[in-house]
């Protein structure tokens, strides 16, 4: 027994000794006895992986006004982050320094591990979706052109973005012929759906949403929504959305971090949230009255 | 004789002066496009320059383009042909309206736009050559048809300091109390003046961004 946590692989340690020290027992039988020896740490990352986007301490100052103070959070990879404060509680300011539209006043900002002041911006950038409330979509240029702004400028042959073109339309369901349209001949949502489907085109494994569905009328909003929510089953994009409005939150959060005043209130999932003890949790609760228990577990299904 | 007789008869000079008019008149713009616009998206990206740059631009322009003529006439290299000098004082003056144009037009952008941009990893200089001037050309381009109108009416004083153009018929007509002689100089000039205003004016609507 003794032996165990140095040399797994003597005769005297039992199988249960092994397991405990975290090594690996062989399943075949044709190498009885014979260990994979996996640290434990590596184990344990299996089951909590690394973040994609981790805050350590950030504070943002602008005219000596804090907006955003020692904030720490862990983004993981896959899930839909809500943000979810009022205006002026830092909501935006936080997504902004993920792709460094703005840089903290102190603490820094992990994206895949790296401190994301340490990497290059413009691919940073690139490797990041945005998505806005006003949609920003290129005026002077077509739907087409401005899904394929990113991929075109990361060198991508014409042909495999023409393809990709077609993929991101059909996927934002809007058909082909929207492709040679400017954004002024569109509708709100189909201005909308263009830029969730810019945002993906160069496939980023992080996509910031900044109240993406915030300016639509509350049907075209609700579609977008759902649709958005099915899109993510299959893409696993790792998710940071900013809302004020709770109901979004619910419906769209794996877990949602409240901000209040630039800093970082609690961070729960929809159901949790909504039987929180936190005084301004249960205020929004109380804010957005019924309805919100068969949200949060819609989202839980 | 009519004003028209008089110009028929002396078709060669009018179209010569026509030519040199509009010489001195595309060459100014030219290098006045050349100074203006760079120093407006200077200016529109840099706001501590804004003020020095348009002060100057506008200084320039309360000077009375009889004097800046003679202002420039003692400078070497320059006063020794009338035509550099005449160009030279036609860009000062057809820079502010350029200026101000690039300035605007670029500041007029929707911020969400550039955000976007700035957000989906464009460079400072492809959101500037893809973004902003392809969305201000119609506005830049106006400045350029108010500084080409000016400049036409304009050139015709340079005629004073010696450098030719239509201003020449103008400032004899004039010596001769002559009407059909400043006839002859101002209507060619009053005529370039439209056709530059709606050519200007038609190729801006034509490439202006949806």
């Amino acid at each position: 027994m003794t032996f165990c946590p140095t040399r797994p692989n003597h005769p005297w340690c039992p199988e249960s000794a092994r397991r405990l020290f975290g090594y690996q027992v062989a399943q075949s039988s044709n190498e009885v006895g014979e260990l994979h020896i996996v640290q434990y740490a590596e184990r344990m990352q299996e089951t909590a992986p690394d973040p994609a986007i981790e805050f350590k301490e950030v504070s943002y100052a602008i005219g000596g006004e804090p907006l955003l103070r020692s904030f720490s959070l862990l983004v993981h990879p896959g899930e839909i982050l809500v943000l979810l404060g009022r205006s002026g509680s830092g909501k935006t300011t936080s997504l902004k320094l993920i792709n460094r539209l703005v840089s903290p006043s102190s603490g820094e900002i992990l994206v895949h591990g790296m401190p994301n002041s340490q990497t290059d911006l413009i691919q940073l950038r690139r490797g990041i979706g945005y998505v806005i409330q006003d949609v920003g979509l290129f005026p002077h240029l077509t739907v087409e052109k401005n899904i394929a702004l990113v991929p075109r400028m990361q060198g991508w042959t014409a042909e495999r973005i023409r393809a990709r073109i077609q993929q991101m339309l059909k996927l934002v369901g809007l058909s082909q012929e929207m492709g040679s349209r400017y954004p002024h001949q569109l509708s709100g949502g189909q201005r909308q759906r263009v830029g969730v489907a810019r945002a993906l085109a160069a496939d980023p494994e992080i996509v910031l949403m900044d109240e993406p569905f915030g300016a639509l009328d509350p049907l075209t909003r609700d579609e977008l929504q759902r649709e958005f929510l099915s899109l993510q089953k299959e893409l696993r994009k790792t998710v940071v959305f900013v809302t004020h409005d709770l109901r979004e939150a619910m419906l769209m959060g794996s877990r949602i971090a409240l901000l209040e005043a630039g800093k970082l209130v609690v961070v729960l999932n929809p159901r949790e949230f909504l039987h929180s003890d936190d005084p301004l949790a249960s205020a929004y609760v109380r804010a957005f009255g019924d309805g919100l228990e068969s949200i949060a577990n819609r989202g839980e299904s | 004789m009519s004003v028209l007789q008089f110009m028929l008869q002396n078709r060669g000079q009018v179209f010569e002066l026509t030519l040199e008019h509009l010489w001195m008149v595309g060459v100014s713009t030219l290098y006045a496009i050349l100074v203006g616009i760079p120093l407006g998206i200077l200016i529109a990206h840099r706001p501590v320059f804004n003020k020095p740059v348009l002060a100057g631009a506008n200084i320039i322009q309360t000077i009375p383009s009889l004097a800046l003529f003679g202002f420039l006439l003692p400078l070497p290299w320059l006063g020794e042909r009338a035509d550099r000098l005449a160009i030279l004082a036609l860009t000062l003056y057809a820079l502010l309206p350029i200026i101000r144009n690039t300035y605007t037009g670029i500041r007029g952008i929707e911020p969400a736009v550039l955000e976007a941009g700035r957000g989906m990893g464009l460079t400072e200089m492809q959101l500037l050559t893809q973004v902003e001037l392809p969305l201000a050309v119609s506005v830049i381009l106006s400045g350029v048809r108010t500084a080409v109108v000016i400049s036409i009416g304009l050139a015709t004083i340079a005629a004073a300091i010696g450098a030719g153009g239509l201003g020449e018929f103008i400032f004899r007509g004039l010596a001769m109390v002559d009407n059909r002689v400043i006839f002859a100089g101002a209507i060619p000039a009053a005529a370039l003046a439209l056709l530059a205003d709606l050519g200007m004016g038609s190729l801006e609507r034509h490439l202006q961004p949806r």
